[in-house]
């Protein structure tokens, strides 16, 4: 029988990386979530604690996939302390994906918004120049910036970390180094995930120089297939019409950037 | 002539037959606005307490190996007053509000709170399967339906839909005492009590463990009961449960609909599957050579 991508799928956690020391990758087994397109995600059920929309992260091994998680709420908490051997529950991938240009590429990461980031350098052309940006708070807070070089070994590229307190790599917001790059370099495509903010400012600069700009959102999602509508930014849905979006179509949701729903529906500030 | 579309259930008037069912996507204007270019005849709301509900926790709705979904999302809704402001700007979409409570002055307060909103009629929610004191347990009280619905048609001239489920009672009876007390409408039905377990985990998946179970498995049962209300009473009804293309459209019209709701099939076939079917049902008519829905209501009861 054809397995219904809507119906659980339990997989064994096989290894565990720490990547910092609130952020977690769970690597496992599975041939459909270990080939999603950069954007997808996958509701992670947390058996006995919860469910939660999480982007499917790659473990450079055929056949495998990963979570990269930071604990924060229970239920985010709760994915972070799985052990090795301990089982989740996977279904999907649900979600479109990013729509890759040639040529300069520029991405821009923050946290566990780099997880999109990192799948969509498995797809790149042997041609394309690639700029990462990895934003964080602090030194400590900093990861993936090795795996990403590791994944452009064989294409011009470089990868600037920025730290909000200076104590690693560039001082200063990833967006002022957004702001800089885009003000020298005109990209044909730039592609971002991670605070809501920073990506609200990210497709505003390059908007503003008529640049391709692509956004991955996240929201509150309880089913992930266009049913209870917990995730509706405005007229759109992140499930089913995301969770990316062109920044054109962005700039015009006025929600975005702006608010997001709390578990009752109830929009609150970012 | 082409045929038309239009519908009546009763007083209330749609463009097209194809309805939102209640609980699904419905917490923003901005999406019914989207859901009514996309050919949704009308809209109807999530249920509405009387205060904002979070809902469950995840897991809350899973997809059922051979089709359908069973979900426990608990009724989460932003509360009636923070509705009815956010619908305030609506100038288009026929928007019909659901409500979920207790006892009638619940529903009472809640259909004050709308009084300056533009909305076609008002869908008391008798029969979800899947929170305590309310829903299905309420419609499974007959005495507490009549006063229910009492209270309602006394406190605004909008019509009022009783959406009824299969619980502990049977569900004509809860029918009946909808229609006793001045009931405009009944939609038929909401989502039947369930439960999924997984083997690996050996435990309950949902985390309200039972759920309602909906999608296209429910459908004979939901049509079943739609022939069973209309050959029984003389009341308008939507049919709701299961239906995914304009042949199931056509069954329930058949079996005694005036209108259809759809829910499950957007997971499946997202929000086009209301221009499929308003399309399917026109071909239809034109094939059979029907220029209004209403000479379609019913039919197969006279065979």
């Amino acid at each position: 029988m054809q397995r219904n991508l809507n119906h659980t799928k339990i997989c064994v956690i096989e290894k565990v990386i720490d990547e910092t020391p609130t952020v977690r990758t769970l690597i496992f087994s599975d041939d459909i979530m270990s080939s999603v397109l950069p954007g997808q995600f996958a509701m992670v059920w947390i058996p006995g604690i919860n469910e939660l929309p999480m982007s499917v992260m790659i473990a450079q091994e055929p056949g495998k996939a990963a979570f990269t998680v930071r604990k924060h709420g229970p239920a985010s908490t709760g994915l972070f302390n799985v052990k090795i051997g301990q089982q989740i529950g996977v279904r999907g991938p649900y979600g479109n994906s990013f729509d890759l240009k040639q040529g300069k590429l520029l991405l821009v990461g923050g946290g566990t918004g780099l997880v999109p980031m990192m799948r969509l350098l498995t797809h790149i052309k042997p041609n394309d120049d690639v700029t990462v940006l990895i934003g964080a708070k602090s030194k400590n807070e900093v990861f993936f910036e090795d795996l990403a070089n590791n994944l452009l070994k064989n294409n011009t590229h470089r990868v600037i970390v920025t730290t909000d307190d200076g104590t690693y790599g560039e001082k200063g917001f990833v967006t002022d180094m957004v702001e800089k790059l885009v003000n020298e370099i005109s990209f044909d495509g730039i592609y971002t995930c991670g605070p809501e903010i920073m990506m609200y400012k990210t497709v505003h600069l390059a908007h503003s120089k008529g640049l391709f700009v692509q956004a991955s959102l996240e929201r509150m999602m309880k089913c992930g297939v266009g049913i209870c509508g917990s995730c509706c930014v405005g007229e759109d849905l992140v499930c089913k019409d995301g969770t990316v979006f062109d920044g054109e179509h962005l700039i015009s949701n006025k929600e975005f950037g702006h608010f997001h729903r709390n578990k009752a529906g109830i929009l609150e500030n970012y | 002539m082409e045929p038309s579309l239009v519908t009546s259930i009763g007083k209330i008037q749609l463009e097209r037959p194809v309805m939102l069912a209640s609980g699904i996507l419905g917490i923003s204007l901005d999406v019914f606005n989207r859901l009514y270019r996309s050919g949704a005849g009308a809209v109807v709301s999530k249920s509405l307490s009387t205060e904002p509900w979070d809902g469950y926790p995840n897991p809350t709705i899973f997809g059922i190996n051979g089709g359908g979904w069973i979900n426990a999302v608990g009724l989460s809704n932003p509360g009636a007053q923070n509705f009815a402001k956010m619908i305030e700007p609506n100038k288009d979409v026929p928007i019909i509000i659901s409500l979920v409570g207790s006892i009638p002055e619940d529903f009472s307060t809640m259909v004050e709170q709308f009084k300056n909103s533009k909305v076609i009629a008002y869908e008391l929610n008798l029969s979800c399967p899947h929170v305590a004191k309310v829903g299905l347990e309420v419609g499974d009280d007959p005495e507490l339906v009549k006063k229910i619905v009492s209270t309602v048609k006394n406190s605004t001239n909008v019509p009022i839909i009783a959406k009824v489920g299969l619980g502990t009672t049977h569900y004509l009876n809860t029918v009946n005492a909808a229609i006793d007390s001045g009931i405009d409408a009944i939609t038929a039905i909401n989502t039947i009590r369930a439960i999924a377990i997984d083997v690996e985990t050996q435990r309950p998946i949902l985390s309200n463990k039972f759920g309602g179970l909906s999608g296209t498995p429910i459908k004979p049962i939901a049509l079943r009961c739609v022939y069973e209300i209309s050959s029984k009473y003389n009341i308008p009804i939507i049919g709701c449960g299961g239906i995914s293309t304009w042949e199931d459209a056509i069954e329930f019209i058949l079996a005694g609909a005036s209108a259809i709701q759809i829910g499950s099939a957007i997971g499946d076939n997202w929000i086009h599957v209301f221009n499929d079917i308003n399309n399917g049902i026109f071909q239809y008519m034109k094939r059979k050579g029907y220029s209004k829905i209403d000479e379609m209501i019913g039919l197969a009861k006279k065979s």
